[in-house]
């Protein structure tokens, strides 16, 4: 009995470590193929529409609708201690510096990585991946490169229009409906928000989740298994192992960024 | 592979859009300005809770901010100040510290002397008041209050 579950917990052990190992190796063989030249940029451009134009819509009807929220609720505290001018420094920080990359990450793992999984991935079970390598065409420089490089330059893209549009939704509740200066919310959001250690770790930030999306995706998708169940399954453990991974990834860049 | 216009220019202004969202998080949120400012050095012997990237401000406008707070080799607080490199400082411009409202944020607060010789980059200011102590302040008020108590008592 208890031998067995020795057992189990050392299988999932050595079989975490295993996958690591293959996803190590699918991601520098994928970082090689992507520094290979011929550079796919037609292939790019259409990935880019995938997975950052179509994402567009969902991105920014959140970051409003979070906006929209954020005030109201940061508005109930702030103003308990008169402090609500500082509404605009509460909403710039915040909005930055986590909700920002963290939720759009997020957002873009449902919409575009869970896409870009089951395309790969009935790709691989209707063996057109097989096919391309028939045609001596790698289907890795082909048809996951691009993909893989397109989430991850959409991410800042999309991270930095989520915040405009949040801090446009908190604009319209605190300025318009609770009657804050206008002034007084962007002024001290400006005083708030450095350049360097928020603006650029925020970019940073969204470009490391990019690339997590990117990579958990596209390695899922190309090594599921040939069937309809399989499918499915690259598709959900896509979306669940990136999201763990943003949310971990979120802690270790802030503490090594800001501290 | 075939092209399609109406991607590509879909796909081209989402790249603006996006960029255009990011200079404006830069410029009017961050507040990243392009000109290198007029860097300036003060010594405090007190300088409170006065934090890097507080406003520096002459007659209340804002035209700068500190850069850098460390600790001079006597022992002083020296701080680094970066302001608008158009303003035109005399030599004998004064540096002082002080509270917006009772409990606020402190800010460094220049008033321009009369000389006509400018301060340049690197330049130090040389006049300087500390910070206001509120907790000094009120530990002598009380200290002196608890005197007058006790001598009306012994009275």
């Amino acid at each position: 009995m208890l031998q067995s579950a020795i057992e189990r917990l050392g299988a999932a052990a050595t079989n975490l470590v295993f996958e690591l190992g293959r996803m190590a190796s699918f991601l520098a063989v994928l970082v090689l193929q992507l520094l290979k030249p011929p550079f796919r940029f037609r292939r790019l451009v259409r990935e880019t529409y995938d997975s950052g134009v179509l994402s567009l819509a969902l991105v920014c009807a959140s970051g409003l609708t979070v906006g929209l929220v954020l005030g109201l609720q940061l508005h109930s505290v702030l103003v308990r201690f008169g402090a609500e001018e500082s509404l605009g420094a509460a909403i710039g920080l915040t909005l930055i510096r986590e909700l920002g990359p963290v939720l759009t990450g997020l957002l873009v793992t449902g919409r575009a990585g869970s896409a870009m999984a089951t395309e790969i991935a009935v790709m691989t079970a209707t063996e057109q991946i097989d096919g391309m390598r028939t045609m001596a065409i790698d289907p890795m420089h082909f048809v996951v490169g691009p993909k893989a490089l397109a989430i991850t330059l959409a991410m800042p893209l999309l991270s930095s229009l989520f915040i405009v549009f949040s801090i446009i939704g908190a604009y319209l509740v605190a300025v318009q409906l609770l009657g804050l200066d206008a002034g007084v919310y962007f002024s001290s959001m400006n005083d708030a928000v450095e350049f360097r250690t928020d603006i650029v770790g925020s970019l940073l930030k969204a470009l490391v989740f990019g690339a997590l999306i990117a990579l958990v995706a596209t390695f899922r998708g190309y090594h599921s298994g040939r069937s309809a169940e399989a499918v499915g399954r690259a598709t959900t453990s896509t979306v669940v192992t990136a999201s763990v991974c943003i949310l971990l990834a979120d802690y270790v860049v802030t503490s090594l960024w800001e501290f | 592979m075939q092209t399609s216009p109406s991607r590509d220019l879909a796909v081209g202004l989402f790249v603006l859009i996006g960029l255009a969202a990011l200079a404006y998080l830069t410029l009017q949120v961050g507040g990243l300005s392009t000109t290198g400012g007029l860097v300036l050095h003060a010594n405090f012997t007190q300088i409170g809770g006065l934090a890097e990237r507080a406003p520096v401000v002459i007659s209340g406008v804002k035209v700068g901010r500190v850069e850098k707070i460390e600790l001079s080799d006597d022992l002083d607080a020296r701080v680094t100040l970066e302001v608008d490199d158009h303003l035109k400082l005399p030599v004998d411009t004064s540096a002082s510290i002080r509270t917006a409202g009772l409990l606020g944020n402190q800010f460094i607060e220049l008033e321009p002397g009369a000389e006509d010789a400018l301060l340049t980059s690197g330049g130090e200011i040389a006049l300087t008041e500390s910070a206001l102590s509120i907790e000094k302040l009120v530990g002598s008020l009380v200290h002196d209050a608890g005197l007058s108590g006790d001598e009306e008592a012994t009275q």
